[in-house]
């Protein structure tokens, strides 16, 4: 099975994606000429031409709103923000227009639309650089908001996005582009709506997803070491969210801690522990610990960056209070 | 027919409106979009129109009254037309009016319902609630283990699942059966939950500091044991063979009877709050090989001396063999020692914390006694009560030893 | 390009033509009447914005267009929607919220809806539907069609983001749209003139190379010779325009806001009536001989049946189910 980046799984989906269906176009800043400012787009131009791989002004608003008003013209666009951070400006168009066209036309208007960039933070970018939207997009209804954490992910839910008939948003992370993993060959599809095991375990679950992925991972080494069995399970699609799976692992391990990037205060890591205490209420033997960023907007300097950031000793002390350890 | 004049919804939160100014007298011809009236909402001033023509026969409403949106305010029709006069609108009534104003008088009071302290509420809920984690209720629940008695490992004292490991599948029926629906002490619960008063919580400050966690003081008693040794031995003398009544089940007895008159001493300290067991549970200290172990007896002061006496060797049998159970010697409320097998005149016994007292037993000696005036052998019994003054006052300790006393000393007060 | 006035022209005989869009700028007063009225009894709920007075505007434009073209519009489309095709039952439904309505009662006034009339909303946010204007454009050319989009939206408008970054995107990718601003010279209660550093509102398509024209808004057919002529420039060599329509509306920005007063004369509004479009069409229609008095109160009175046809359709017509409430929220 081949080992490929997470960029480079990324642009095999576009690029299977374009030559599947010719109404599928890329369409952002940098994506074309200058191969992507993070290179996922590399060779798109080459490939598909200006039509289909079109570099637009700075212009968020704008550009997301040319993207669904072309889906309302029947095609499908896939719009990338060069960071999420910057998509701000847009949400005027991805929440009331592209949300809800939908449901205020009655059911006329379908928006199979994917706008798709890095998401949270990279290393030193400071504070308007490294924000996690996951709780503001997460939160409306008539989107699909997805989170790889993988390449074999990254590949199989981009291309499930693009086939997707609704707005879909895709959460990627600068330090995951270079990230390397078994992406397999063939047609590869990860539906969306369906959490993934990364480690089985018995004693506690830890719940994450995209770049704390990792770190749930490291953490629960640590733990083995100590003679403790982590469950680590990656949540990879954050609306809808899947349920059965979270309510399935904490009847095995009964004990939680869930492991986010973006703030506390209603943060993605609140609605995990709403469905656990709601669901599985008599399965808790200790109540859910969130492991998130400091609430404050990231520093520059490293060392309080670090500060900032979760970790893996960050989870293993949490895992432990939850295990009445310490 | 003559055309109504609404007040008409002018914004989409609006509910009434005040007619500020009528444009149009009545009298007035009017045509379909002339301006009837103007009228403040709760956003702008907006504009009444005509919505047919003809000549404004009537205002209901006056300039400067607010009326409720969809409520007749004109009418509009041919000249000279009758209006059926609708009925006026009833003028506010006066009973408001007044009480706005005027000072209300006292009215007759009603009895408020006898005020419930906020902390007898929240106590009273509070001891119907054992602390312990959703999983451990449910284990314990579907195993029939009854968390009262399990002392929890949690912050606070909560029930986790590890504290439910060991715990058997079903209660085994007599020692570990919970109490039948007796009458209870106190409030009909298992216990009662109370928080620290400023003074207690002085007292446990201070005390601490100088005597360390759990703060001792020593209350000795010198008992006379004729009486009961000469009950003891008819008793005996009945029973034959057949279990033995021994000197330390009448003291468990004793104990576990005074206890229930004494609730104060019948406690736990439980960091921010006292929590009073209204049920007896008396720990025996129990030497063994490896230490020493308290296996408790359930209730004891609802169990008849031969059930105690029993109880007892049961327990003492299993503590040897390391048998015991955890519910077996986890959940007094109160304990005992005996060294007096040891001809130990009397000793100060440490507290099983979370109580809040032991009592501790020396040997059972004769002595010569003054009584009547005259010198005579009794034998006698040295008693020594160990209290945590956070939770038992010098005062109260001593009146429970009175009482142990007086039914030591009388026997057929237990029966009482 | 440069502005352009509109330069004057002579009428054209074109009497079945005139007929159809005195016949359609009726209907579009009596609708907006009646919605009045409907809205003041509580049948319309939440904003009505109306047209009453920018009739010329909507039929003017229309008669240039073909059924394969698209119209967005703001929220004050409901002249828009009638002209496309849309039915004036499914209009008054829709405003009574009601499951026959053009949006299934779940879009309201703001959110008129008809797909296949190619009639793509009524929005909300101001300026918020230029990008998507756009974006119909992009699909547009994508395909190698020759349809156009036109873009309805009002004077204030142009002083968002939006604005700006949808005209600018239209004129580098040389896309088939029309912007045609609605200049009815107030926003809500704000005179345009306190809020734009620039007025002339055509002005601003040399900011981005595009083609630029003033029109009299009241008049109907200076407004179809104009838009024609966008229409032309966008199907020949997909080159968008900038028509400012100057016009002017008779009511309040919405429902819930006054005539006038604060922010302009009761006077002013009298003297900009005398300028009302029908009446002004009429005029012209009488004096060459296309209609006459017994005709145009035919007219009105076959308009009017309509109109209340519609209105008795609404009010008889059930609410949406309950369950309609989580349907088309995401589709398969």
């Amino acid at each position: 099975m081949p080992t490929i980046t997470y960029r480079d799984a990324l642009n095999q989906a576009l690029r299977e994606e374009m030559q599947r269906d010719d109404t599928v176009f890329l369409m952002g800043e940098e994506v074309g000429l200058y191969q992507g400012a993070y290179k996922v787009s590399r060779g798109l131009l080459e490939e598909f031409g200006a039509q289909r791989v079109v570099d637009t002004p700075i212009a968020e608003l704008g550009f997301a709103g040319v993207g669904i008003g072309a889906a309302m013209g029947g095609l499908r666009p896939v719009i990338e923000f060069m960071t999420w951070n910057f998509a701000v400006l847009a949400l005027d168009q991805i929440v009331n227009s592209a949300a809800k066209m939908l449901y205020m036309s009655g059911g006329q208007i379908r928006m199979p639309i994917v706008f798709r960039g890095p998401n949270g933070a990279a290393l030193q970018l400071s504070s308007q650089h490294s924000q996690a939207w996951e709780s503001w997009l997460a939160h409306i209804p008539g989107l699909k908001v997805v989170a790889p954490a993988t390449p074999a992910d990254a590949k199989g839910l981009l291309k499930s996005a693009i086939r997707d008939n609704n707005p879909v948003l895709v959460l990627e992370g600068e330090m995951l582009y270079n990230t390397k993993g078994d992406v397999p060959e063939g047609e590869l599809l990860v539906p969306i709506g369906q959490a993934d095991v990364k480690r089985p375990g018995s004693d506690v679950t830890l719940i994450c997803h995209s770049k704390t992925v990792t770190v749930a991972l490291k953490a629960a080494e640590q733990l083995a070491g100590q003679n403790l069995s982590a469950e680590v399970l990656d949540l990879r699609s954050l609306r809808p969210m899947d349920e059965p799976a979270i309510l399935a692992s904490v009847a095995k391990t009964h004990r939680v801690v869930v492991v986010e990037e973006g703030w506390p205060h209603c943060g993605i890591g609140a609605q995990v522990v709403d469905i656990v205490q709601r669901e599985a209420f008599d399965q808790l033997d200790a109540p859910v610990l969130r492991v998130t960023q400091a609430d404050v907007p990231m520093p520059y300097n490293k060392q309080l960056e670090r500060l900032a950031k979760p970790s893996p000793e960050k989870v293993v002390a949490a895992a432990r209070r939850v295990l009445y350890l310490d | 027919m003559p055309t109504k004049v609404f007040m008409e919804a002018l914004s989409p939160t609006m509910e009434e409106g005040r007619l500020v100014k009528w444009t149009k007298a009545v009298g007035e011809a009017v045509k379909t979009g002339d301006t009837l009236a103007e009228v403040e909402t709760d956003k702008a001033v907006m504009e009444i129109v005509a919505r047919a023509d003809g000549q404004l026969l009537q205002h209901l409403v006056a300039e400067g009254a607010t009326v409720p949106v969809g409520e007749v305010v004109a009418f509009i029709g041919a000249p000279g037309e009758k209006v059926a006069q609708p009925a006026p609108p009833a003028p506010p009534p006066a009973a408001p009016v007044r009480s706005a104003t005027a000072p209300s008088p006292t009215p007759a009071p009603v009895p408020a319902p006898a005020p419930v302290p906020a902390a007898a509420t929240v106590v009273a809920d509070a001891s119907r609630v054992v602390r312990a984690s959703p999983l451990a209720k449910r284990i314990a629940k579907e195993k029939g283990v009854d968390l009262k008695l399990i002392q929890g490992s949690g912050p606070g004292g909560r029930v986790i699942l590890r504290d439910l490991d060991g715990a058997p599948a079903r209660a085994v029926a007599g020692s570990a059966a919970p109490a039948p629906a007796a009458v209870v002490i106190g409030s009909g619960a298992a216990f009662e939950d109370v928080p620290l008063t400023q003074i207690r919580k002085t007292i446990a400050k201070r005390l601490g500091a100088s005597l360390g966690p759990v703060p001792h003081y020593f209350l000795t008693s010198e008992v006379d044991m004729e009486r009961a040794a000469e009950a003891r031995e008819a008793l005996n003398q009945q029973l034959g063979d057949a279990a033995k009544v021994s000197f330390n089940d009448i003291i468990l007895k004793g104990v576990s009877l005074a206890l229930a008159r004494h609730r104060a001493c019948n406690a736990w300290w439980q960091d921010d709050h006292i929590r009073y067991w209204n049920e007896v549970h008396l720990g025996m200290a129990v030497a063994i090989e490896e230490g020493l172990i308290t296996p408790v007896i359930r209730n004891a002061d609802r169990k008849s001396l031969s059930a105690i006496g029993s109880e007892a060797r049961a327990l003492a049998q299993l503590a040897r063999e390391r048998r015991l159970k955890p519910e077996q010697y986890t959940g007094s409320t109160f304990s005992v020692s005996n060294l007096g097998m040891f001809d130990i005149d009397q000793f100060t016994a440490v507290i099983n914390p979370p109580e809040a007292g032991i009592v501790a037993v020396g040997s059972i000696v004769p002595k010569p006694v003054v009584q009547d005036g005259q010198v005579t052998v009794r034998r006698r019994l040295r008693l020594t009560m160990s209290c945590d003054h956070r939770v038992i006052d010098g005062a109260t300790g001593a009146a429970f030893m009175k009482t142990l006393k007086q039914m030591l000393e009388n026997p057929l007060a237990m029966v009482l | 390009m440069t502005t352009t006035a509109t330069p004057p022209a002579k009428p054209q005989a074109n009497p079945e033509l005139h007929r159809r869009m005195l016949r359609e700028m009726l209907l579009i007063r009596r609708f907006e009447e009646k919605a009045a009225e409907a809205y003041a009894l509580g049948k319309i709920g939440g904003f009505c914005h109306l047209y009453i007075g920018q009739e010329a505007v909507a039929v003017g434009v229309s008669a240039a267009l073909g059924p394969q073209d698209y119209v967005i519009g703001s929220y004050r489309e409901h002249g828009q929607a009638l002209v496309r095709g849309v039915p004036a039952r499914a209009v008054m439904a829709e405003l009574f919220g009601k499951a026959t309505g053009c949006s299934a009662g779940k879009g309201g006034s703001m959110h008129l809806f008809d797909a296949g009339k190619r009639f793509m909303g009524g929005h909300g946010i101001v300026g918020g539907h230029l990008p998507l204007a756009t974006g119909l454009a992009f699909a547009i050319k994508y395909r190698g069609g020759d349809e156009v989009c036109v873009c309805f939206f009002g004077e204030a408008a142009v002083n968002i983001g939006a604005f700006h970054e949808a005209l600018n995107m239209a004129s580098v990718w040389k896309l088939p749209v029309i912007f045609l601003c609605e200049n009815n010279r107030y926003g809500m209660g704000t005179a345009f003139e306190r809020v734009a550093a620039v007025t002339d509102v055509v002005e601003h398509a040399c900011s981005y190379d595009i083609a630029g024209e003033v029109v009299n808004g009241m008049d109907v057919l200076e407004v179809q010779r104009a838009a024609a002529r966008a229409v032309q420039r966008a199907r020949k060599g997909g080159h968008p325009t900038l028509l400012e329509v100057r016009t002017y509306r008779f009511m309040g920005h919405s429902m819930s806001d006054p005539l006038h007063g604060v922010y302009r004369t009761k006077e002013e509004v009298e003297e900009q009536k005398k300028k009302d479009p029908i009446t002004q069409l009429v005029h012209r229609l009488k004096d060459d001989g296309t209609i006459d008095q017994a005709r145009l109160d035919a007219l009105d009175a076959e308009v009017h049946a309509e109109v209340d046809d519609a209105i008795r359709f609404a009010d008889e017509s059930p609410d949406p189910a309950p369950d309609e409430l989580g349907r088309h929220v995401l589709t398969d």
